[in-house]
């Protein structure tokens, strides 16, 4: 595919990504989204929302985070100069709540009093309890029975938070079947209720909604690695479900030629096996709103997920990440459960930082080509969240006896 | 004239509204599914709605959910789908069948080709839940050329800016989803429906049917007094549901079916 001028004009005024993205929702729900498309559009353009947002961001949220040079990674790879860009610090922990912040505030302006979410790890959950309590909006969040057992200190926390936590059981209990039953909670409260989808998916305005408020990542990086190092990074690395913290961290460089751009997808028990590398094992097709790559069968009937990270374990991508795949800008590899769970204990041994096991999944793949790289090659890692959340999983990952029978 | 159209006019010159009624292709299996299809027109429906089983039917509330996760279950697909009307047509040639489902597996098997199979096993119309007017263009004119209707959904939120861009894709008939929400939930008051169809009657010369949330003869019969057809799903499923395994799989479906048309016929009477 030849190259083109730019790489960040997308998408198109019906919200196509090439043949990716668009609409694809019940008839009940185009009035709405149309509503949606059109107050975002005033917000983007309004300078006191844009005020707000940012105020918010710094105030609430505690941004900028630093861009952090992982000393011990790096000596550790013995390649590559690997900077982690601290998402984790955020309030409740991860890259989330940038977009909540921005959500909540075009919904308050909506005049909408109900707000809904779906979340998978239970970042996205927390972020969309923690802002509805900020300014005293229902939360009623859709999470998958599986998502809940294994994160439960999420769980506990939006409860806190005063959200309604309503478990799904359909499917395999995770993030896909979440999503269906905030879209048929949607559907059933067009009225009052608003979705505060948590990533670059879902029917247009959404991936390139959730992509702006999620570029705060990205812009920062420019400007603290020029101010560190004096120049552009060499490559970013960030893993994808959806791909919100990755679309957030990309899309600020994408007309940016030397930056060599890579997302990492979860391949679970291995490609050959269950995973949820959606760009890899999957094919272009329809679902929750958008098309864009999807693990399915040759029926169209979607596959099944797999990943140990909550977070990744979804069939689909966002669709902006489907054309960039295809356009060739981005490379899109994989990282399997073991392969995080291994620089997830890294990571936390050599710098004293817990990642994400999202998170996790980019580290991994920073570690198998830093140090093939020359030593003054700048690479960022996007340090999605952090991964208190994940010590269940993984002490049952790495079985009791490697914590000395603590668990 | 296709089979929808004459059907309409068959109706009307009896002057009573259309039984429309639904099931999943392959619930709970193939040999159940297809006894309830071709037993069908005999228990009175005018219309079938066949649904296309999918993995994630966003739109629809447990019942057919379920129902989709049997029918995927036994081996159904959107191939025993298409079988399943061809089956049917050897047994029937006149009542119209349409099927109904999500875009994902139409989308699969390719939107031009899918056109021309199901023409040719005998489908007469389409409903894809989650294909608006806005991304429909890529499947519409394959329909239109194969010969099969694309049946448009309009809801309460479609308000008198909207009814005409759902509108322009119309054929065969409009279904009014009476609620905002999800199958085999809600049922709407009867005056809001009235306004409704009496709305998209201002917008459309097309015969008008309603569904969601009718369950009993009672309240088929007050649809059937102001619209051309009552579509009835969930409750049916249903019926199906709590007697698989036994005797009356069949028979019990068939049952409420043949209540739900005598409900429909003595409506206008």
């Amino acid at each position: 595919m030849q190259s083109l001028n730019t790489y960040r004009a997308g998408p198109d005024e019906r919200g196509h990504f090439g043949i990716f993205g668009g609409r694809y929702v019940a008839e009940t729900l185009m009035p709405l989204i149309l509503q949606v498309e059109q107050a975002y559009g005033a917000a983007k353009a309004d300078p006191a929302f844009q005020a707000e947002f940012r105020s918010l961001l710094a105030q609430y949220v505690g941004r900028p985070n630093p861009l952090y040079f992982a000393r011990r990674l790096t000596e550790a790879f013995g390649g590559a100069k690997v900077f982690l860009k601290r998402e984790d610090l955020n309030h409740t922990g991860a890259h989330k709540i940038n977009n909540c912040i921005g959500q909540i505030l075009l919904a308050r302006r909506m005049g909408k009093q109900r707000i809904i979410a779906e979340t998978g790890a239970g970042q996205h959950g927390v972020a969309t309890a923690t802002v509805c309590a900020l300014f005293g909006m229902q939360c009623v969040i859709y999470m998958g029975a599986t998502d809940i057992e294994r994160q439960m200190p999420n769980v506990y926390r939006m409860k806190l938070l005063g959200a309604e936590v309503k478990p799904v059981t359909a499917g395999a209990a995770t993030l896909k079947d979440a999503m269906n039953d905030a879209l048929r909670d949607w559907v059933s409260n067009v009225a009052d209720t608003y979705y505060l989808i948590g990533t670059v998916a879902g029917p247009h305005p959404y991936p390139a909604m959730v992509r702006d408020f999620q570029s705060v990542i990205g812009d920062e990086v420019r400007g603290q690695i020029m101010a560190q190092e004096g120049r552009l990074p060499d490559s970013l690395v960030a893993c994808i479900g959806g791909g919100s913290n990755a679309m957030g961290l990309f899309h600020p460089f994408l007309d940016d030629k030397s930056v060599r751009i890579i997302g990492v997808e979860a391949a679970g028990h291995g490609l050959d096996k269950l995973h949820a590398a959606s760009l890899t094992g999957g094919k272009p097709g329809v679902l929750h709103g958008n098309r864009t790559y999807l693990l399915q069968d040759a029926d169209g009937q979607i596959a099944e997920a797999h990943s140990i990270s909550a977070g990744l374990d979804y069939p689909g991508i966002g669709p902006e990440h489907s054309w960039l795949h295809e356009a060739g800008r981005v490379e899109y590899v994989s990282v399997t459960d073991d392969e995080a769970v291994a620089a997830f204990q890294q990571c936390t041994r050599l710098e004293g930082i817990i990642p994400a096991l999202e998170s996790s999944h980019a580290i991994a793949h920073a570690a198998k080509i830093a140090p093939k790289l020359p030593k003054d090659h700048l690479m960022v890692v996007n340090l999605s969240g952090r991964g208190d959340k994940d010590v269940s999983t993984i002490a049952k990952a790495l079985g009791d006896e490697h914590l000395g029978g603590l668990v | 004239m296709s089979r929808i159209a004459k059907r309409f006019e068959k109706l009307k010159a009896e002057n009573r509204a259309a039984l429309v009624t639904f099931i999943t292709a392959g619930d709970p299996d193939r040999a159940t599914s297809q006894a309830l299809l071709d037993g069908m027109p005999a228990a009175g429906a005018d219309i079938i709605e066949l649904g296309m089983p999918f993995t994630d039917p966003m739109a629809d509330g447990p019942v057919i959910e379920l129902a989709a996760g049997r029918a995927l279950k036994a081996g159904g697909s959107l191939r025993q789908t298409l079988e399943m009307v061809a089956a049917f047509r050897k047994t029937d040639a006149e009542t119209p069948v349409i099927l109904m489902g999500y875009y994902n597996p139409v989308y699969a098997w390719g939107p031009e080709k899918f056109a021309a199979d199901a023409a040719r096993a005998g489908v007469d119309g389409l409903i894809i839940v989650d294909l608006p007017p806005e991304e429909a263009d890529e499947l519409v004119p394959h329909l239109r050329a194969a010969g099969i209707d694309f049946i448009v959904l309009t809801t309460p939120t479609s308000d008198d800016s909207r009814l005409p861009v759902v509108l322009a894709n119309a054929s065969g008939f409009v279904y009014y989803v009476s609620i905002a929400g999800i199958t085999g939930t809600a049922s709407a008051a009867q005056s809001a429906v009235d306004e409704a169809v009496a709305r998209i009657r201002r917008h459309t010369g097309l015969p008008v049917c309603v569904g969601f949330g009718i369950k009993t003869p009672a309240q088929a019969a007050e649809i059937a007094r102001i619209a051309d057809g009552a579509v009835v799903g969930s409750a049916i499923v249903s019926v199906l549901a709590a007697n698989i395994g036994k005797p009356g799989a069949v028979s019990a479906p068939l049952a409420l079916v043949k209540d739900l048309a005598e409900g429909v016929r003595g409506a206008r009477k």
